[in-house]
């Protein structure tokens, strides 16, 4: 009888580079201080299948190890000699684990097998060899500060004299098929909070004295012993409720009602929904403009994962962004992988499903990385948050063939606790599969459900609840979860097809909540569903119904089928290796029936659930922050001023992180993050054409100023509006609804990610502040759509972006990304921001004010000013209007925006991309000559102009243009104001005091040098 | 279970392969796609600008015989990360290639490709297409066996990356892919790129037979071991690799990627100089393969009508 448990150790031959040690190593003495010698990497393959000796040993040898770069190790876990100590990483039970996955399916064709790669066989490790013989302790900190996260990884660490201990996972066990019913009768208020606060299920008083009216009324009485339930909740109905009721999924502050003071003009009124008033009506407003001009592209906006817009006649724009911040917080990688591959499958889920994917974006909120102190109980480190979500988004991104396009990280220490990670995924999918209209979601009685792609572990179980509240210490590890990109992408490529052949009669995605959210919000369409929950492929057993029907194990979506098509889409899914499950079906009785092997677990009211959640009132008091502008001294030359701040952490180059994103793949980015000879001119906006047969294509930006939020919410969201809209008319988009029926869309999606705005006097004594912050910026959203006509089709809220630790709170500042789309009808008359050719003409486009409040120059000096910069909707539309004409008429060889740090900054910036320099006279009359420099006022372009288009170009923009001066070929930038040289620099020095700043510092590929020089620290 | 898949004999034909042009003679180039391929459009559309007809299918219709390599030209490996490639790039698909036996022969879908080269047609790997035909050994296979003799594996500086590189073709070259082409510029997007040569006599032979096909360059084009220009510290600076024939082909970066001129990051200020071009330089390879198999095609003498009616 062959042995069932193996170990395979592969190691690298001698005289190979172990690039994995070595990293180890350096990153043990650059943010640990510890000096390791030499570090040794090995991978280990723990397997549990009968094999003989052979069978393992070819396994091994044929099919794991790399004949040029590996020896292999047998069932011995030994090191070479010359190592003292050792960290082995595992997984914890349940983990993904998609190495142990693939090894399982080579094994399958090398024994030409069949082997259920569902049930894991082998379990994937990492073990390192450590030369200097570190205190345990040490070792710890090495193992999970830089090899692992407690969460997800078993860690062994120790002398290897003592022998190596292995690890490998058993998960499931101990649970059985039971559900418990919970009773509420009886109950006091404080023991209803216990409950829900014990539980999970973020529900709030009210909200469980709803629950418990709900079961305690006669009717529903009446209805369960009809049914067979027990007069009592069951376990798996109060979680369905809970979930559905969360914050995360039903955005109750979004649409309560708000008593809303103004403390400074005595203004009182009452705002009846956020999100009904500022976001939905607004949008309704617009579209009612943009039809009224022939302009009829908006086709789906709020209703579904993602909204459409009209691209032409045959295909439609899927556009959804998401926030992912609470699981990036206590797992960032895992945090982050989920956030994009749960966002992806929005647009795949949108409609009948089956959208192509065409890019990603994403904006990160990070505490300063170079951060140096202590830290509180369950908080990582910036610097770790950082590159863990880093590492989630390249990976999602480029093993999905997604191209990351666009994206942002501002940095500010209010997000050393809670990271903000938001991710964007635009997608085309065509006007009609098989004759029926793509975006439709229709559901009747009888269709069947089905899950699609992987199976359900305790993994993310309570992920929408978590969500909704603050976080804390105790956060439970089951709300982790780790993606696997390849289990997607075949579930993408299937869902492609599937739809395509007209199997599918509709999809969503399994995300917050997992089923019971999938196929409760479905069976909102039919009035019901019944769900037979023993039918759910497991990971491994153990999982109680409810965990089952909540778990938001990832990477499956709920398909909706017509029972006549069941075979070929089985079919279809066994071919292409996507697992398919039948597991229930709809109804229109009114009812969320959930059974297991027959035997009632939930059967909850469709009304009440989805209806039934006590709205919430709450208080809103504004008081205009105290500030005052600073005195900074005035100064004769402000080069040092300039290199400085583009060295500074807000400004300074990303390509270290730009660059590990894929921002081609599929052959379609026009306009990439970095462009130029160089490769390092930052551009304003991506675009990326539609397909390889015309040239429309779209144009993609991100507006954030979290910044401006601390002077005033209103103006920052107007100014992040503003920063998403002039990022497309830079690089050559056109606002829409300027001639009737042009058909140029924008799709707009907010995302608002607040600290906790409830107010208690105890807990949360400054929430009235904090909620009139929100209202004020939802307020300028609404202005800002209604004024460039902009409408906004989908967008998400995150409420308690806090964390509490040791008794201090670390909140966000209240932020808002506002994430822009627009069509370019010709991507090859794309702007870019980069100069040209020498003797172009330079121009600043816009008028700048005594604006430095909030900007990088005063944070430079420690300040933080009054003066925030405010957007004049109607003088920044007549500017767009105009610079869309002069695209028009070919006359602007490059434009950037202005925002951090100003003029200053976007000229430095506009150099960078070929060696070519400025010459650049600013007014002598008007604004002190910083503020020139610096404001960073709204609405303003730095753009160049051939010289035998000044005279057209000057004609059509008149006043709004001022000539500064022209483009030098000899990488000079001067700046003269007065007669005076203010600025004088060597566009190379600059280029390498932005390109050399602490990002890329700490995430750069390490030179000999760096080593060194973080080795002597 | 793949066996069971089998036995549903579901045929999955991709979109792409239901649009395509049906001329009669034009060049067939077979792209695979699945299991976490994701470059298969961009493929598909680089055969297609370069006038051929191309099908994208997902392996498992190969695997399963449903559709035969030998009715095309040209097989194609696209980029991507197939299964992941979480135990090494390429590994898993190479290793399915090599040992799944498909059918009652017990035959594998290498033992058809080394058939397919035997016939004189033509195998292009890119990226992940590439490390699979390194670790299948059909890349540099100086023996003739089919056994890995180099590898690809972790960049020297242990990312991935997406930057543009030079490329500098080996004068000695002898493959039909490259032909008349001196310099091209690509981007590389890849973790696992930097080939390495376990002997002397390994990259002794390499070098004599000019496999070496392609290498980095820095601005003057010289072949360059400086980072970025060669982004992954590649053994001889090797970007791309050929068999001995030539007619197995490939590289690590994405011609792919540059089909338009405007993929190219400098395209705005080239266009301002003056360049009015807008076809991408990776489109020549494609051109090359599609000119050669059409030479071919007619040097094969169009058999005459009545001799095929009998």
């Amino acid at each position: 009888m062959p042995n069932t448990t193996h170990t395979i150790q592969l190691t690298l031959k001698p005289g190979q580079h172990d690039g994995d040690g070595q990293r180890v190593a350096e990153a043990a003495a650059r943010h640990l201080g510890l000096t390791t010698g030499r570090v040794r990497s090995a991978a280990l393959y723990t397997v549990r299948y009968p094999l003989t000796e052979t069978q393992l040993s070819d396994f091994a040898t044929r099919c794991l190890a790399d004949p040029v770069l590996h020896d292999v190790r047998l069932n011995e876990l030994t090191a070479a000699p010359g190592f003292a100590t050792y960290i082995l990483v595992a997984r914890r039970p349940g983990v993904t684990d998609d190495e142990g996955t693939s090894a399982q399916n080579a094994l399958a064709d090398i024994l030409n097998e069949p082997l259920d790669v569902h049930t894991q066989h082998i379990f994937s490790k990492k073990l390192y060899l450590l030369e200097n013989d570190l205190p345990e302790a040490d070792l710890r900190r090495i193992a999970e500060e830089l090899l692992g996260n407690k969460l997800i990884n078993w860690l062994e660490v120790g002398r290897v004299a003592d022998g190596i201990r292995d690890y490998t996972p058993r998960p499931g066990g101990g649970a059985e098929a039971i559900t418990e019913v919970i009773s509420l009768t009886g109950r006091t208020d404080a023991e209803l909070l216990q409950l829900s606060k014990e539980n999970i299920y973020a529900l709030n008083l009210e909200e469980m004295r709803a629950v418990r009216d709900y079961f305690a009324a006669p009717a529903t009485q009446a209805e369960r012993q009809a049914a067979g339930l027990p007069a009592d909740p069951t376990d798996c109905e109060l979680e369905i409720i809970a979930q559905t009721w969360s914050e995360h999924c039903k955005h109750k502050e979004f649409a309560a009602l708000i008593n809303y003071k103004d403390l400074e003009t005595g203004e009182e009124k009452q705002v009846d929904s956020l999100f009904k008033t500022y976001i939905k009506d607004a949008t309704s407003e617009v579209d009612r403009q943009l039809r009224a001009n022939g302009n009829d592209w908006l086709v789906k906006v709020f209703s579904d994962n993602a909204g459409a817009v009209r691209i032409n006649a045959d295909s439609l724009f899927v556009w959804k962004v998401e926030t992912h911040n609470s699981p990036s917080a206590i797992d960032p990688y895992g945090g982050a992988i989920t956030g994009i591959l749960g966002n992806n499958r929005d647009p795949l889920a949108t409609g009948i499903g089956g959208a192509r994917l065409l890019f990603n974006t994403n904006v990160l909120c990070f505490g300063n990385p170079e951060y140096d102190g202590p830290l509180l109980t369950g908080q990582l480190h910036p610097r770790r948050i950082l590159e863990g979500v880093r590492k989630g988004i390249e990976d999602g991104g480029n093993k999905s063939g997604v191209p990351t396009v666009n994206g942002a990280i501002v940095f500010d220490d209010r997000y050393a606790g809670k990271p903000l990670v938001y991710c964007g995924t635009g997608a085309v999918m065509p006007m009609q599969f098989a004759g029926l209209d793509s975006w439709e979601k229709k559901i009747d009685a009888g269709d069947r459900i089905v899950m699609a792609g992987g199976r359900v572990g305790k993994d993310g179980i309570h992920g929408a609840t978590f969500s909704s509240i603050e976080l804390d210490e105790t956060a439970p590890a089951t709300a982790v979860q780790i993606g696997s990109p390849i289990t997607q992408k075949l579930a993408m490529d299937f869902l492609l097809l599937a739809a395509r052949r007209g199997l599918l009669k509709c999809s969503t995605d399994n995300g917050a909540g997992g089923l019971s959210s999938s196929v409760g919000e479905l069976a909102g369409i039919s009035g019901g569903a019944v769900v037979e929950l023993e039918k759910v492929p497991l990971k491994y057993p153990g999982l109680r119904p409810w965990e089952i029907f909540v778990s938001e194990s990832q990477e499956r979506f709920t398909l909706v089928v017509e029972p006549g098509k069941m075979a070929e889409i089985a079919a279809l899914g066994q071919e292409m290796e996507v697992e398919l499950t039948d597991i229930g079906h709809f109804t229109s009785d009114g009812f969320l029936d959930v059974r297991f092997d027959g035997a009632p677990v939930a059967r909850l009211n469709m009304e009440f659930l989805h209806e039934g959640v006590p709205r919430k009132i709450l208080e809103a008091e504004w008081t205009k922050p105290a500030a005052a502008e600073p005195q900074v001294p005035a100064q004769t030359d402000y080069t040092a001023t300039l290199t400085q701040l583009l060295g500074s952490l807000n400004i300074c180059s990303r390509e270290s992180v730009i660059r590990q994103y894929d921002h081609e793949v599929k052959g379609r980015t026009i306009v990439k993050p970095l462009m130029g000879a160089t490769g390092q001119a930052p551009q304003d906006a991506a675009v990326v054409r539609f397909n390889f047969e015309s040239w429309e294509g779209v144009a993609v930006s991100n507006g954030i100023i979290p910044r401006y939020g601390d002077l005033d919410a209103y103006h920052m969201s107007a100014g992040a509006f503003d920063e998403g809209v002039r990022q497309i008319i830079a690089v050559g988009g056109k606002l829409p609804n300027l001639t009737p029926g042009d058909g140029i869309f924008w799709s707009v999606n907010d995302n608002f990610c607040v600290p906790d705005s409830v107010y208690d006097p105890i807990s949360n004594p400054d929430g009235k502040q904090k909620l009139a912050k929100l209202v004020r910026m939802c307020e300028a959203l609404r202005d800002a759509t209604a004024a460039y006509c902009i409408p906004l089709t989908s967008g998400k809220d995150s409420m308690k972006n806090d964390f509490k630790a040791d008794g201090v709170k670390i909140s966000v500042p209240p932020t808002v990304l506002y994430s822009m789309t627009a069509k370019m009808e010709d991507v090859r008359r794309a702007v870019t921001s980069d100069f040209k050719q020498d003797d172009d003409v330079v121009y600043l486009l816009g008028e700048t004010h005594d604006e430095l409040g909030g900007s990088e120059f005063y944070a430079l000096h420690g300040q933080l000013g009054a003066n925030v910069p405010k957007v004049d909707f109607a003088n920044a539309k007549a500017l767009y209007t105009l610079i869309g004409q002069a695209n028009d008429q070919g006359l602007i060889q490059s434009c950037h925006d202005l925002s951090d740090g100003g003029l200053a900054v976007a000229l430095a910036e506009t150099t960078f991309g070929y060696g070519y320099g400025a010459e650049v006279e600013l007014p002598a009359a008007g604004l002190p000559l910083a503020t020139q420099l610096f404001s960073e006022s709204h609405s303003r372009f730095l753009a160049t102009v051939a010289p035998e288009d000044v005279v057209a170009f000057e004609a059509l923009l008149g006043s709004r243009g001022t000539r500064l001066g022209r483009v030098t070929p000899d990488g000079q930038l001067t700046v003269r104001h007065a007669g005076q040289t203010v600025v004088s620099a060597s566009t190379a020095t600059l280029r390498a005091a932005w390109t050399n700043g602490p990002v890329n510092k700490l995430l750069g590929v390490v030179s000999k040098d760096n080593l060194s020089h973080s080795n002597s620290l | 279970m793949v066996q069971e898949a089998a036995q549903g004999a579901h045929k999955v034909q991709s979109e792409a392969q239901a649009d395509s042009p049906e001329s009669a003679g034009a060049v067939r180039a077979l792209i695979l796609t699945g299991f976490g391929i994701n470059c298969e459009e961009e493929f598909a559309a680089a055969y297609r600008l370069a006038g051929a007809e191309a099908t994208i299918v997902h392996l498992n219709q190969v695997m399963h015989g449903q559709v035969s390599i030998h009715d095309f030209d040209v097989l194609n490996f696209p980029g991507g990360f197939s299964f992941g490639d979480d135990l090494g790039s390429g590994v898993v698909l190479a290793n399915k290639l090599r040992y799944r036996q498909n059918g009652p022969d017990g035959r594998t879908l290498l033992d058809d490709i080394r058939q397919f080269i035997a016939a004189g047609k033509f195998v292009f790997g890119i990226c992940n297409g590439f490390q699979v035909l390194v670790k299948l050994g059909l890349l540099p296979n100086l023996g003739g066996s089919v056994t890995p003799e180099v590898t690809l594996t972790h960049n020297a500086s242990g990312r991935y990356e997406d930057r543009w590189v030079t490329l500098r073709v080996n004068p000695k070259a002898n493959t039909p892919f490259l032909k008349g082409i001196d310099t091209l510029e690509v981007p590389v997007r890849h973790g696992e790129g930097r080939l390495v040569i376990p002997d002397q006599a390994t990259q002794a032979a390499i070098e004599a037979a000019g496999l070496n096909c392609l290498t980095y360059a820095d601005f003057d084009g010289g072949a360059t071991d400086v980072y970025p220009f060669n982004p992954n510290g590649a053994a001889l600076n090797c970007a791309g690799l050929s068999d001995t024939t030539g007619q197995v082909f490939g590289l690590m970066p994405h011609p792919e990627a540059f089909l338009s001129a405007y993929n190219h990051p400098d395209w705005a200020r080239r266009r301002r100089a003056g360049q009015t071009d807008e076809e991408g330089q990776g489109l020549r390879i494609f051109k090359n393969i599609v000119e050669h198999i059409t030479q071919l095609h007619a040097a094969a003498a169009p058999a005459p009508q009545f001799a095929t009616r009998n």
